[in-house]
């Protein structure tokens, strides 16, 4: 149980060697080869799917059980890096041949070790380094634009309010950490739940408050949201899909691992802690992003909103067969379809809504890969989200948290209004605005493939999502 | 078999958006033809191949997400088969009336075949999530119908509207599905299976809950009163093919759902829940047909008379849960199913009908319109024979349905059945008023007074597009028959799951 092996860790190890070569390469690579960087990190995002997935079986604990190897950490070993590589891959036309590309891939890499690593963290120290390393190379993304312009002026508001809040977030899960092991004696996620169950329940309420804190502000959820509109906003738009990608996945799943693991309902009543943060994250994301008018805003508040259904899955954790599995799905269902829409804003650099006025008979390919994304955002059949959303809302139901599912469908159709008020200008007419023609004339290739590759995937995972869902469930 | 239905139109939807768009509108609207009438042949070869009785024809069945409890599960029987045959023969209607589109044919065509196997799908699905699936589909691609090939700007508001509202109902419909498939043991989306299991039979909260939900969902897409406000709009708004499939075919998934789900699968709560669907129906009866009284809009009249006439299928429906005698329950089944096809029928000929009056003067304003019987003389016919089928006169489906209605629910639901008779009444009000409006009298069509413009009767393909779906109606009422021979051993079977 105990074992000290290394090689347990290979995705893990993979992606912390292409950030460390990676960053040591591209100091010495000419400006025009620095792609060659993010080539690399993307192979050594394809070596880590595939040493993870070699990896899948049983679940065990290894290093003194500071780290769990079960379905969720093989997910996020899996979904965490392939969305990297769609992120990389939309950037493309954003970061070739930006005299900072390598850092943006050496950022995205170690961002996304720091994401798997919260996933499988079953340590709360271990936690709390996956913590910081998830979000540090985030706050230095946000800022990564530079220059002296307003756009470099929106991004270092963006970054500075993400630091911001991540500093004081941190502080107080780091608090968190040393009340719950205070109150339970151990750190390990086991021996923590023995304790708990003999712990004082004011404090066990306390600390476990702080800690969600910590982790509710990395997946961007009421009542950390603060900074997620900002970012989505104020940054170029690969960092933008990056930051309410990748991050989302370990955070949730790092929530879910804690709370199932380490609390004893019977302590505290942490399912409806997390029903309430459920409810009012998808109803304030929604509701604030109804009259957006910049996209990248808009799909912000659309991501705290999704957060809020994910989080359904996390407050039945433990009393519905489907929770986890649920969960599993509806995260890689979210993260390809975000970053498709994110894809479709890359290739087409307008930042208001208006701008994609005519977007369907310019370029009907891109405009039916952003409906495809964007229904699938919604929750329409057959696209992934369709499933990862009726399977958490099953096991919500079955979990006896209907009154959640009710809420989340009332959510559901509001969000339908500010994603289908995108349709308008995307079909209309084309407009003659100076932001609109000449911009829209040729779309970024690289962006635009990646867009159309995952609202592809995005359909495919909701038709033939049957056996994933089943592997998930019997992991 | 039925995938091939089902997806036939898709299949040459995926071919053609490989055609370029230069290719001529004259391709794609071949195309689109050919795919109906292969797709009207496929069907009628089942009709005529199907096991006489009760149970499923053509079934398929592959498990999809088996852990969930989701299969791809098709099959047909005498309530769906009608239904399946009427939507081949009404988008067959489309195709041939839509070789006079020219905006985006290519777009418009996709589009249409899509629709097409949604609409298939869903009266061939035989699994809840399946069945969600088509349902689903339908609003956003009937939301793209309006919004693209619409009259102009004000289309967006009304489509918007009819997504929002039609989504809500859906995503009411899902909830109920999740309490449906979570009930049974092991948990299943399969409609036979939950049939056979009547997992909610106990009573209590939940199975009301869901009836609540699913009745919801489905009482927006009927759509009943007060869940209607959506219709009027969206129609009136609609390209003439748009409105024909989302009145004739959409309509019916609503009604559909309560023959094919609710209430076999809930039978205990909907005999306890009955009246509120005869009440509903009453209400969505007389409503319908006296708001459509008021109206001068031709298009929003037809859409009002559409609530009239779906709302004796929801009285039919409630009349069979309240029945105690079989035989009342069986007729008054049998003449829900054939209210739906005969008002998809009759509801699609009007909207094509009231299209090409838009087309000649751009206008659906009756008091723009009057004495066009001397002018454009082939018009009026069809126009008149259409709307004495949907007032309902002998000789026509809308009889044969609408007496069997009555008849069944006259012993569950006498005053209930003497108020809704009332609406006949005044729809033949009704339609007597705009046939005079727009047909007698001088000769006054839109535009600047005395100018004499020209107004062209029929011209071959709008006949060919309107004139079989009335052929039809006048067989189905001259020699119901066949059409009652498919439907009765299913409403009898569904009579006797409801009365158990």
């Amino acid at each position: 149980m105990t074992g000290q092996d290394a090689a347990a860790l290979a995705p893990e190890l993979v992606l912390l060697a292409a950030a460390v070569l990676g960053l040591l390469a591209g100091s010495w690579l000419p400006r025009g080869r620095q792609w060659l960087v993010r080539a690399a990190a993307a192979a050594a995002c394809v070596a880590a799917v595939v040493t993870a997935a070699r990896a899948a079986g049983p679940a065990r604990q290894v290093f003194d059980a500071t780290y769990t190897i079960d379905a969720a950490t093989t997910t996020a070993r899996v979904v965490v890096p392939l969305a990297a590589l769609l992120a990389l891959w939309l950037a493309d036309a954003t970061v070739r041949g930006h005299r900072r590309e390598t850092e943006f891939t050496v950022l995205v890499l170690l961002a996304t070790l720091g994401s798997v690593l919260l996933a499988g963290a079953s340590d709360l120290l271990m936690l709390v380094s996956a913590f910081l390393l998830a979000g540090v190379p985030l706050y230095a993304l946000a800022g990564w634009v530079g220059g002296v312009d307003a756009v470099a002026a929106r991004a270092s508001e963006a970054a500075m309010k993400y630091y911001l809040s991540g500093a004081f977030a941190g502080v107080t899960m780091l608090a968190g950490v040393t009340v719950l092991y205070g109150a339970g004696g151990a750190t390990g996620f086991g021996p923590l739940r023995a304790g708990l169950g003999q712990g004082p329940v004011p404090v066990v309420a306390v600390g476990l408050v702080a800690v969600l804190v910590g982790l509710l502000f990395e997946a961007g959820a009421v009542p950390a949201h603060f900074w997620v509109p900002d970012v989505a906003d104020g940054t170029p738009v690969p960092v933008a899909a990056v930051v309410t990608t990748l991050p989302k996945v370990g955070a949730l799943i790092a929530v879910y691992r804690l709370l199932a693991a380490a609390v004893p309902v019977a302590e505290v009543d942490w399912p409806l802690l997390v029903a309430v943060v459920a409810a009012a994250s998808m109803t304030l994301g929604n509701l604030a992003a109804f009259f957006q008018d910049s996209p990248q805003r808009l799909l912000g508040y659309s991501t705290i909103s999704q957060v809020g259904y994910l989080l359904m899955a996390v407050a039945v954790a433990g009393r519905a067969v489907l929770a986890l599995p649920s969960l599993l799905f509806y995260l890689g269902a979210y993260a390809v379809t975000n970053l498709g829409a994110f894809a479709v804003l890359a290739a087409l650099p307008v930042r208001t809504l208006d701008g994609h006025r005519g977007l369907a008979r310019r370029h009907p390919v891109l405009a039916a890969a952003l409906v495809v994304c964007l229904l699938g955002l919604v929750g329409t059949p057959p696209t992934a989200v369709f499933l990862g959303k009726l399977t958490v809302f099953t096991a919500a139901v079955d979990g006896g948290t209907a009154w959640l599912v009710v809420v989340a469908v009332g959510n559901t159709v509001a969000s339908v209004f500010y994603y289908v008020r995108w349709f308008g200008p995307v079909f209309g007419p084309a407009g003659d605005g100076p932001d609109t023609c000449g911009e829209l004339d040729a779309p970024a290739r690289g962006p635009a493939t990646a867009a159309v590759t995952a609202a592809a995937a995005s359909v495919l995972l909701g038709i033939a999502g049957g056996p994933l869902l089943a592997a998930l469930g019997s992991g | 078999m039925l995938s091939v239905i089902v997806f036939l139109p898709t299949a040459v939807a995926a071919v053609l958006l490989g055609v370029p768009e230069r290719a001529g509108r004259r391709v794609f609207a071949a195309a689109w033809i050919a795919a109906a009438l292969a797709d009207l042949g496929l069907v009628a070869a089942v009709w005529v191949t199907r096991e006489p009785g009760a149970g499923f024809t053509a079934q398929e069945q592959v498990p999809w997400i088996p852990s969930v409890g989701i299969s791809y599960h098709l099959g047909v029987d005498g309530l769906s088969l009608p239904l399946l045959a009427m939507t081949a023969v009404l988008f067959a209607a489309c195709a041939v009336y839509s070789l006079r589109e020219t905006r985006r044919v290519k777009a418009h065509t996709v589009l249409f075949l899509g629709l097409q196997t949604v609409c298939l799908g869903l009266f061939a699905a035989l699994d809840l999530i399946l069945f969600f699936l088509f349902f689903d589909l339908s609003i956003v691609l009937m939301y793209f119908v309006i919004v693209g090939w619409g009259h102009g700007e004000r289309a967006r508001p009304a489509a918007l509207r009819f997504f929002l509202y039609t989504f809500l109902g859906s995503l009411a419909l899902l909830l109920g599905f999740i309490l449906l498939a979570l009930s049974a043991q092991p948990r299943t989306f399969d409609i036979p299976a939950l049939v056979a299991v009547n997992p909610l039979a106990a009573g209590g909260p939940v199975p009301a809950f869901a009836l609540l939900a699913i009745g919801v969902g489905l009482a927006v897409k009927i759509p009943t009163v007060p869940f209607h406000t959506w219709l009027p709009p969206a129609h009136t708004e609609a390209s003439a093919p748009g409105s024909a499939v989302l009145a004739g075919v959409l309509l019916k998934m609503g009604t559909y759902g309560l023959v094919r789900i609710a209430m076999p699968v809930l039978p205990a709560a909907w005999r306890e829940y009955a009246l509120v669907a005869v009440v509903v129906g009453v209400l969505s009866v007389v409503y319908g047909a006296l708001v459509a009284l008021a109206q001068t809009d031709l298009k929003r009249m037809v859409a009002y008379t559409s609530v009239n006439h779906m709302g004796y299928v929801v009285l039919a429906l409630g009349a069979t849960g309240l029945a105690r005698d079989g035989q009342a329950a069986v007729l008054a089944t049998t003449g829900a199913v054939t209210q739906m096809v005969s008002h998809g029928l009759i509801t699609g000929a009007l909207f094509l009908l009231t299209g090409v009056l838009h087309d000649r003067g751009g206008t659906y304003d009756t008091g723009a319109w009057s004495g066009l019987a001397h002018r454009t003389p082939r018009f009026a016919g069809l126009f008149a024979v259409a709307a004495f089928a949907s007032l309902g006169l002998p000789g026509f489906s809308g009889f044969v349905a609408e007496f069997q209605i009555l008849a069944g629910a006259l012993g569950p639901a006498p005053v209930a059945t003497a108020v809704a008779a009332t609406g006949i009444v005044v729809t033949a009000g009704v339609f007597l008023l705009a046939l005079q409006r727009v047909f007698l009298g001088p000769l006054r069509v839109p535009g600047p007074p005395g100018a004499a413009r020209p107004v062209a009767d029929l011209r071959r393909t709008e006949l060919c597009a309107v004139a079989p779906l009335l052929v039809l109606v006048t067989v189905v009422g001259l020699a119901p028959r066949p059409l009652l021979d498919a439907v009765e051993p299913a409403a009898a079977a569904l009579s006797s799951l409801v009365t158990r």
